[in-house]
């Protein structure tokens, strides 16, 4: 996997791999890359007031934990990205740094443009403007679970993997999201949640620095989801990969995330640690508190849903 | 409890009404459509203008309507079941002939049929006939069935090819093949090798046209998560591509062997000595019926032998369809 991305790669940084950087050279930069911020920024000069609050609200942050460096143990590095569809700009100037082993939510409501940094991210689009680097071992887990369909489970796991070792790797990665002795399943045969479990597995065989997960949960069941958060936790914890875990659920990202942001018309409005005790509970004052500042930040009054 | 908007019907109605609400009350009286009015429960109809105000109880009725199907009859084994209509056709087919309604020389008898059979198998002039017509039929499928692939993979994968192949072929389909006929004896001749490429060119097509739309027809959303995990251009073309494609590519297979018996049927009219389709426009000069039908006969169980070749092939190829677990 890493062989396919440094073919565009032209000045790889230290865990680093550029993504997109085809583009980057093409459109924006003209071949200069890391921290070459004054050339990127197109929507800079068309709202020089509107630039300043989101990067003093994201930056900071995010420089203040990693040292700000370009080698400083990130897995995302993003400046300046931005992102049109014709005449839609989805992104806009979008400035975003996840530290290695962070867990981070992004919220954000429909169309405001989360799946599309996810897109970018993971390498799908390529129509980009702006600095963007991912880490080289990365992956991603889909809502739907996209598995081959003519593939049994263990092959849908071990896709892409070579060496002896392959399938005994797949199936311990099988047996740690709880699937042991379903390796010759074919995926028709597995619940939506186990074929979620499968995608999981999948994902944490490579044993990635970075994993992109779009609204993975979001055609689950309530109570297949409760389980599946408890299984992500789990294995972010013996793992430590790094997350960009993209949701519309707002409670879903202050149980899991380390950090929550919040995507609107194209740059991230809020970018707030998550500081309530765990085990997280519902029911915790800071927990009902974060909640209402980010449903307000998204636009919506948690009085509506009846909230405590 | 201040926003239950509905209480039981049997709460009290409260005292303290507003005297503008009777006015919706006169609607218990009304019967719900469908519904006969006696079996309406008396009580006040429903209502959205108060909390307080009690609902009606609902008539009841069995959806089922009484009808009800526990599984219980006697199941007929499905193919006993469609067995019924050919039994059927057989039974007329003997009645007719039996009892003279129909002249022997217009239809033969099955026992004829079967005379006529025997003769022919005892001799070994049936199995000449028609292992000739397999190994036609077998050459044309095979040459047609590579064509067809080849080309749809040209243009399946490469847009080049799609630019070149897929509006020639698109073109070339709609001329019957059956019209080559007179090109083909300029060319070829009228050889083995001309009722050869006559079936191969009909097979072409089906091939072509259902392998390519299943290769175009691979979910791009799989191709993107094999891409993600590491696939190459060729590990995406065997894991991905191709078994996405193979669905497709056997509805052609199967459809492309009907038409080749068919093409075999008029490849076999023009200067042969051997074969069915000789046999048949043999049995046509002699004026045998029963030889006729005979042929007429293997080439239905040569089809469907045909197509249960290519349902198992489906069976084990694409046992993943259905979650069949195989050993």
């Amino acid at each position: 996997m890493a062989t396919r991305l440094h073919r565009h790669v032209t000045t790889p940084t230290a865990d680093a791999a550029p993504v997109g950087a085809v583009a980057l050279a093409d459109r924006a930069t003209g071949g200069a890359r890391a921290g070459s911020r004054a050339t990127d920024k197109p929507g800079a000069t068309a709202e020089p007031g509107a630039t300043a609050e989101p990067g003093a609200t994201a930056e900071p942050g995010a420089t203040d934990e990693f040292g700000g460096g370009d080698t400083g143990g990130a897995a995302v590095r993003v400046r300046g990205l931005r992102r049109a569809f014709g005449e839609r700009i989805v992104l806009d100037g979008l400035d975003l740094t996840i530290g290695a082993g962070e867990f981070v939510a992004l919220l954000g409501r429909s169309g405001s443009g989360k799946s599309t940094l996810l897109r970018i991210l993971g390498g799908f689009d390529t129509g980009i403007w702006g600095d963007v680097l991912a880490a080289t071992r990365r992956s991603v887990v889909f809502q739907e679970a996209r598995l081959l369909p003519w593939t049994r489970a263990l092959g849908n796991v071990t896709l892409g993997l070579s060496g002896k070792d392959a399938a005994s790797r797949g199936r311990a990665a099988l047996a740690e999201v709880g699937l042991a002795g379903r390796e010759r399943a074919w995926p028709v045969m597995l619940s939506g949640g186990e074929a979620q479990r499968v995608a999981l597995a999948r994902a944490l065989v490579r044993e990635p620095d970075l994993v992109l997960l779009d609204e993975p949960f979001g055609a689950l069941d309530a109570l297949t989801r409760i389980r599946m958060h408890a299984l992500l936790q789990e294995l972010c914890r013996r793992h430590r990969p790094a997350v960009l875990f993209v949701t519309h659920d707002v409670d879903e990202a202050i149980l899991l995330a380390d950090r929550v942001l919040v995507l609107t018309d194209g740059r991230l409005s809020l970018d707030v640690p998550v500081s309530v005790a765990s085990p997280r509970r519902r029911t915790d004052p800071a927990f009902a508190a974060l909640r209402s500042r980010l449903l307000a930040e998204l636009g919506v009054d948690d009085l509506d849903e009846g909230a405590h | 409890m201040t926003d239950v908007s509905y209480l039981p019907a049997t709460a009290p109605a409260p005292t303290a009404d507003p005297p503008s609400f009777p006015a919706t009350v006169p609607a218990a009286g009304t019967p719900y459509a469908g519904v006969p009015a006696a079996g309406v429960p008396t009580g006040p109809a429903p209502t959205r203008a108060t909390a307080t105000q009690p609902v009606a109880a609902p008539a009841l009725e069995d959806p089922t309507g009484g009808r009800r199907s526990r599984g219980s009859r006697l199941t007929v084994p499905g193919w006993v079941r469609r067995l019924t209509g050919p039994a059927v056709l057989f039974a007329v087919w003997w009645t007719v002939t039996g009892t003279g309604l129909v002249g022997g020389r217009v239809l033969a008898s099955p026992l004829a049929v079967a005379r006529a059979f025997g003769d022919l198998a005892g001799d070994g002039e049936l199995w000449d006939n028609l292992s000739i017509s397999l190994v036609r039929v077998g050459w044309g499928v095979l040459f047609g069935v590579t064509a067809g692939l080849v080309l749809a993979v040209l243009a399946g994968f490469f847009r080049a090819g799609e630019h070149i192949v897929d509006s020639s072929m698109n073109f070339l389909r709609t001329i019957p093949v059956i019209a080559l006929l007179p090109l083909i004896i300029v060319w070829i001749g009228i050889g083995e090798s001309a009722k050869v490429f006559l079936i191969a060119a009909g097979v072409v097509f089906p091939v072509y046209m259902n392998t390519f739309a299943g290769i175009r027809g691979v979910d791009v959303r799989l191709v993107e998560a094999g891409r993600t995990f590491g696939l190459g251009r060729l590990g995406l073309i065997r894991r991905v591509i191709v078994p996405g494609a193979l669905p497709g590519f056997l509805i052609g297979l199967r459809w492309s062997l009907g038409v080749a018996w068919l093409l075999l049927v008029f490849a076999e009219q023009v200067n042969t000595d051997r074969g069915i389709g000789y046999l048949l426009t043999s049995a046509q000069g002699w004026n045998r019926t029963d030889l006729i039908i005979l042929c007429l006969v293997i080439y239905g169980v040569l089809g469907l032998l045909c197509d249960g070749i290519v349902r198992i092939l489906e069976g084990s190829l694409l046992s993943w369809r259905r979650g069949f677990t195989g050993t």
